[in-house]
């Protein structure tokens, strides 16, 4: 019953807290950091998060790790001619000064061989390592498997 | 002469060889790969025999009546689809019961995976009136023809994913096309190519 009432105040609350954390590394703000719940264990992962570099000196994301998936990469969807195909991305531009999204139909984090189901609400690190700024872990929350980004107050 | 019957002997091997290769090609580009520019066909005009994610056989005759708004794509993919099911689910909740009158369906381009209960369980996180479409991959093949569309399987890390047409595909009651709403597409424009095939 405790749970029950519990999973019902999840459920309703507005803005789910993990999605919405910041951390930093050096120059760079890293918030939104969310998947979708999955299928199985078969299927892919999503991973998506933004990135905004303050400082004056251009990085790059140029891998990501985690517990979660045996074989996470960088991939963007690339629409050509009305055909999306999904492209290794060896490895993300985060110039000076900009925000750099990992988002629906973007750039985006591909979590091959998942080691377990990613339900709604649960979350798992992510390791981002970049080019000059070095690593940073994050957490990500698992969103459902029908959403399109965190609800945070901070948001758009 | 036993080289020259040799020499002929390979002529004739990587001739025959080059036609096989010509001919796959032709009936690859001709069954899935139609030019750009053409127009899906009138439904009405299309031919092919799929089954719905409840099992039922599907033909595009069906979809006469009702207009209809129909995409490509496959369970796998973890951005582009999740995020068309997700984009469509939410027209159909601002379309209220008006879109009760369409026939929304999601045909896969990966049968050998999406199977009927693949599609079922993977439909169930999504808006109840998206009637997923699989079947033997000849007919699915016809389908994206039908529709002038392409998808292609791409090897990928020992393991396969599917390139693939990304918009949605609008038809009016009659079988006629309408438009394409794109994948990158404002939102603000989907909504109203949909309510125009309604009217």
């Amino acid at each position: 019953m405790k749970s029950l009432i519990l999973s019902a105040l999840l459920t309703l609350s507005a803005a789910p807290v993990l999605a919405c954390e910041t951390f930093t590394l050096g120059d760079l703000n890293i918030e939104h950091a969310w998947s979708r719940a999955t299928i199985g264990a078969d299927r892919p992962g999503v991973f998506y998060v933004e990135i905004t570099n303050n400082g004056s000196t251009d990085d790059a994301l140029i891998g990501i790790a985690t517990p979660a998936a045996g074989m996470p990469m960088l991939h963007e969807t690339v629409v050509t001619d009305g055909i999306a195909s999904m492209p290794h991305a060896m490895s993300i531009p985060v110039p000076a000064g900009q925000t750099v999204e990992l988002a629906p139909g973007g750039y985006h984090g591909m979590l091959m061989g998942l080691t377990t189901t990613l339900a709604e609400g649960d979350s798992f690190p992510v390791t981002l390592s970049f080019q000059n700024a070095g690593e940073v872990v994050v957490n990500v929350e698992v969103l459902s498997l029908r959403a399109e980004g965190p609800d945070c107050d901070d948001a758009n | 002469m036993r080289r020259r019957q040799l020499i002929l002997g390979l002529g004739g091997a990587s001739g025959a060889l080059a036609f096989t290769l010509g001919l796959g090609w032709l009936q690859s580009r001709g069954r899935a790969q139609p030019p750009a520019a053409l127009l899906p066909l009138p439904i009405g005009e299309m031919g092919f025999a799929l089954t719905n994610h409840r099992g039922e056989p599907v033909r595009p005759a069906d979809w006469i009546g009702r207009p209809t708004m129909a995409f490509f794509g496959f369970t796998w993919c973890p951005d582009v689809c999740p995020t068309t099911l997700s984009d469509i689910s939410g027209w159909l909740d601002e379309l209220g019961p008006d879109a009760d009158r369409l026939n929304t369906v999601f045909i896969t381009v990966d049968p050998e995976r999406d199977t009927q209960q693949v599609l079922a369980d993977y439909l169930a996180n999504f808006d109840p009136r998206i009637t997923g479409l699989t079947g033997p991959l000849a007919e699915v093949e016809r389908a994206v023809a039908g529709f002038r569309a392409r998808f292609e399987k791409v090897p990928r890390d020992g393991d396969y994913t599917m390139d693939h047409t990304a918009g949605v595909f609008l038809f009016r009651a009659d079988g006629r096309f309408a438009s394409i709403i794109d994948y990158h597409e404002d939102r603000r424009f989907s909504l109203p190519k949909i309510r125009r095939v309604l009217t």
